[in-house]
């Protein structure tokens, strides 16, 4: 299963009931493909960086779902056709996640490696090269 | 891991350093010693950068509107990758501008 953050924006002219109709009318359509609905994030009105179309300002709002990338494709062709909706974009998030929580991990273990043994870390590399030198030699990506 | 960020700043000064000089002519130029820049994603334990933070992402955007390079902000390879998409996904929803002028 994948994450995704289905972010839309909605025109400032929609009245605030049609709006949370829209909200659960595209969570309706992403539940019923199969996706499971995390988060709804409702950021509410804020200003436009660029005018889109004619508007100034819209109505931020953010899924955050897990599905197979079908119910994306249902969910964007009604963003679509929708009006209302001014801009959406679809972003995967497991990936980073997955990646950020590594990192965390990393930086954890880290932490206690530098906190509890320094001195055994620095007799390492004076061991002589044998075979096993590989290990632990993971890629080093600084973060 | 302690040697690694010293080496990309040294990387870093090396590259302000030509800028000067071309100025300055050979020899009698000052040299200028710059505070050492530090990626503040790394001082801040930063794994995730959200491009719906639009207040922090705007602070790396100078008044064109463009990305402020590495050399200039300081940021690690990795983060200013991170920085760098996140950017570009808040251009696209209209929480920062393409341009600015």
């Amino acid at each position: 299963m994948r994450v995704y953050e289905v972010l839309f924006i909605v025109a400032p002219n929609v009245e605030e009931s049609d709006v949370d109709n829209l909200v659960t009318q595209l969570s309706d359509v992403a539940t019923n493909q199969g996706a499971q609905i995390a988060k709804i994030d409702r950021m509410g009105r804020r200003r436009l960086a660029y005018p889109i179309g004619k508007f100034n300002d819209g109505y931020y709002v953010v899924f955050t779902l897990e599905g197979t990338g079908a119910e994306i494709a249902e969910l964007e062709r009604r963003m679509r056709v929708t009006d209302a909706v001014i801009r959406y974009i679809t972003i995967r998030i497991d990936e980073d996640l997955k990646r950020a929580e590594k990192f965390r991990v990393r930086r954890v273990a880290r932490a206690a490696a530098s906190a509890g043994s320094r001195r055994s870390r620095r007799r390492e590399p004076a061991l002589p090269i044998s075979d096993e030198v590989d290990e632990g030699d993971e890629e080093e990506d600084e973060i | 891991m302690s040697s690694e960020p010293r080496d990309r700043d040294r990387r870093d000064d090396r590259r302000d350093d030509r800028g000067g000089r071309q100025g300055g002519g050979q020899g009698g130029g000052r040299r200028f010693i710059r505070a050492r820049k530090s990626c503040r994603f790394c001082a801040d334990k930063v794994d995730y950068i959200d491009y719906k933070d639009g207040r922090l992402l705007g602070s790396y955007i100078p008044e064109r509107g463009k990305i402020l390079p590495r050399r200039i902000s300081g940021t690690c390879a990795p983060h200013q990758r991170m920085l760098a998409t996140a950017i570009k996904r808040a251009r696209n929803c209209a929480i920062l501008p393409f341009t600015l002028d």
